[in-house]
């Protein structure tokens, strides 16, 4: 955070993303505010109706974003959220972690582990391969062994271990 | 009554004293330190992802365990602040202000050791508390209404409001967000449904735990691949001199540790507390201090205040959440859920229907933080090693782990896609300042602090005057009320002064 200092580094301003996560929050509260009335949310034959409660909390949501909205133009126009360098390295994990997770339903929990532990350790790691691989197989069958057979816990399977017969 | 207490707890001794209880007890320590240590693992979500494997054991043991770990990743913490100046837990930042200073001019083993006994110090002191003070509490609550449980709930909200250091209006939306997570859903008193929008993953809600795990597990991940963060740590030793010659100082400084225990107890009751109190902790020793000008520059007193206060008030965050059900860290809120997944019914209750389980966990606190003392005085260069280990290896094994934890909570793969969305709001709301903790409390008492206020309503046909019924709930009203607005009236007292002692 203290590199805003130096001028030369570039990223997106601390005051935009404040508003913007302000504008976000209000959004979430008037889709809860939303979601109460479709419920109702006065007071019914048998007291206070389903969306009675949510209905107040997504008041206070937008009332206080607001306050967060005025609070976020107010800030100084000059600090950083961060580096577009740092963003970076926020999104190299990012992307392999969302395609990981997106994988899992559809392979299991093994095969996509093996590849993000390989990926991460060949691609940001610069690992040899003999390591990686080593890694990447070690993790999951650790943990095959203790949840699956020690404390019987299933895991997600895919075709793989269909194949295999696990 | 007190006598009563110590026939229960001498019950309590010997279930926690069970040899697979010390083991579990060992287990947990060992797990919670590796938890503390690692970035992107702490207490909160380490414990959320352990909390399946224990489905199957006793609710005694079950407890012992993840409350050892939640005391490991305590005595963690300290290890990462001394070592690598990186606070393991937001409570061990006062923590780094004198312990790596120490550790940079060769005292590592010192501040390890003044740490580790303080945190001990300042746990004990809470136990004993807990021991003396929860049962009365628990008979205290027994007669509590409705609207005096709302009233509790709101007083606990009502001081994160007021004692956290990030903007107030944050502070609401972020645990009005809990709230509206926790409301998804079934409607338990209309069966109605409710916010789902017709997504029927949403049908039971959004469980605690995968938010636990995602904005605290991933959103740190994210953060600490942000940081680029090279860990670049000084070398520990630790041997039994060093530890002989810290021990015969620290009685000197007898005075800062009570008063660390006692500011620690009080603020762990209050929920929000344990990182406010380790500061204040630190600055009141900085004041009162004879070497207070040399604080920060490695002072072992410095390491005393913080630690104790700290750990007291992590361990007295246990207090409410037995006596009364509430919570008062998200660690112990996830601790409050494994009850209910147990089928434990937390609150005042706990006390008389579950007397053996709550004094064989109160015991095995005892106990617990002895075994955790002991093995963290003689494990730390292991510890530190694994701290060692490159960032490019450790994240996607955690990365993976929180996967598991996560898909284990209910055997459902929808639940790790949640993980991840909780992961990114976890990174964006941190780097906003909004605080996390009240958003996972708000989840967790969520529909009880509902089910609450409906009663009361219900009970008064609507009006909110019920709250002001009788002088017990108009008394922890006005205490919320106060809490809550904290911050406002600190200001308007500051001001008084101001003009008083400067007639203009």
């Amino acid at each position: 955070m203290e590199q805003a200092h130096h001028g030369a580094a570039a990223g997106p301003k601390q005051r935009a993303v404040e508003i913007g996560t302000a504008l976000l929050t209000m959004l979430f509260g008037l889709v809860v505010i939303y979601g109460s009335v479709i419920v109702g949310f006065g007071w019914g034959s048998d007291g206070p109706e389903a969306g009675f409660f949510p209905f107040y909390v997504g008041l206070i949501i937008c009332i206080c974003s607001l306050i967060n909205l005025v609070l976020g133009f107010r800030e100084e126009a000059t600090g950083l959220f961060a580096e577009w360098g740092q963003l970076g390295q926020v999104l190299r994990v990012l992307i392999p972690a969302t395609i990981y997770v997106a994988l899992i339903p559809f392979l299991g929990i093994y095969l996509p582990s093996f590849l993000l532990i390989v990926v991460f350790m060949t691609w940001l790691g610069k690992y040899g391969f003999p390591l990686s691989l080593a890694v990447a197989v070690g993790v999951p069958a650790f943990f095959y062994l203790t949840l699956e057979r020690w404390f019987l816990i299933p895991l997600p399977k895919g075709p793989i271990e269909a194949m295999l017969g696990l | 009554m007190i006598v009563d207490n110590f026939i229960n707890l001498y019950h309590g001794f010997y279930i926690a004293g069970d040899p697979f209880n010390i083991l579990l007890m060992v287990i947990g320590i060992l797990l919670g330190v590796i938890i503390g240590v690692l970035p992107g693992l702490g207490g909160a979500n380490g414990v959320a992802i352990l909390l399946p494997l224990t489905f199957s054991m006793s609710p005694t043991s079950a407890i012992i365990l993840l409350t050892c770990i939640y005391w490991g990743a305590l005595f963690g913490g300290a290890i990462t602040s001394v070592l690598f100046n990186i606070p393991g837990e937001p409570w061990s930042v006062a923590t780094t202000f004198d312990g790596h200073p120490m550790a940079r001019s060769g005292r590592a083993g010192e501040a390890l050791t003044a740490a580790f006994t303080s945190s001990f110090v300042g746990a004990f002191f809470a136990i004993v508390m807990i021991t003396l003070i929860a049962p009365l509490v628990a008979q205290f609550a027994l007669q509590f209404g409705p609207a005096e449980k709302f009233a509790v709930y709101f007083l606990a909200f009502a001081s994160f409001v007021g004692m956290s250091k990030e903007p107030p209006a944050k502070t609401i939306v972020s645990m009005m967000i809990g709230f509206a997570l926790a409301a998804v859903g079934l409607d338990m008193v209309t069966g109605q449904l409710r916010l789902t929008f017709g997504v029927t993953e949403l049908l039971n809600g959004f469980d605690f735990l995968i938010a636990v795990i995602g904005l605290f597990g991933i959103g740190e991940i994210l953060l600490t691949m942000e940081e680029g963060l090279e860990f670049r740590g000084k070398a520990a030793k630790i041997d039994p001199k060093v530890v002989w010659k810290t021990w015969k100082t620290l009685p000197k400084y007898w005075a800062t540790s009570l008063r660390s225990c006692i500011i620690g107890c009080w603020m762990g009751i209050t929920p929000a507390g344990a990182t406010p109190a380790s500061f204040m902790a630190y600055g009141i020793a900085k004041r009162v201090s004879k070497n207070g000008k040399n604080f920060g520059n490695g002072e072992i007193e410095g390491v005393v205040a913080p630690e104790t206060a700290a750990h007291a008030a992590g361990t007295a965050a246990m207090l409410p959440m037995l006596a009364l059900g509430v919570p008062g860290s998200p660690t112990a809120a996830v601790l409050l859920g494994g009850l209910l997944i147990w089928g434990l019914q937390p609150g005042p209750m706990l006390f008389v229907e579950q007397a053996e389980f709550v004094w064989g966990l109160i015991a095995s606190m005892y106990l617990g933080n002895v075994v955790g003392l002991i093995l963290v005085l003689t494990t730390v260069p292991l510890f530190a090693s694994i701290l060692r280990i490159p960032f490019s290896i450790i994240a996607p094994v955690i990365l993976v782990i929180c996967a598991i934890g996560a898909y284990t909570v209910n055997n459902n793969v929808f639940d790790v896609l949640m993980m991840m969305v909780f992961g990114v709001l976890g990174y964006l709301l941190k780097k906003t300042n909004y605080p996390l903790a009240p958003l996972v409390l708000a989840i967790v008492l969520g529909d009880s602090a509902e089910e609450a206020f409906r009663q009361s309503l219900l009970g008064s046909g609507g009006s909110i005057a019920v709250f002001w019924s009788n002088p017990l709930v108009s008394t922890i009203m006005a205490l919320g009320l106060i809490a809550g607005l904290w911050p406002l009236i600190a200001m308007g007292f500051s001001k008084l002064r101001g003009n008083t002692t400067q007639p203009a």
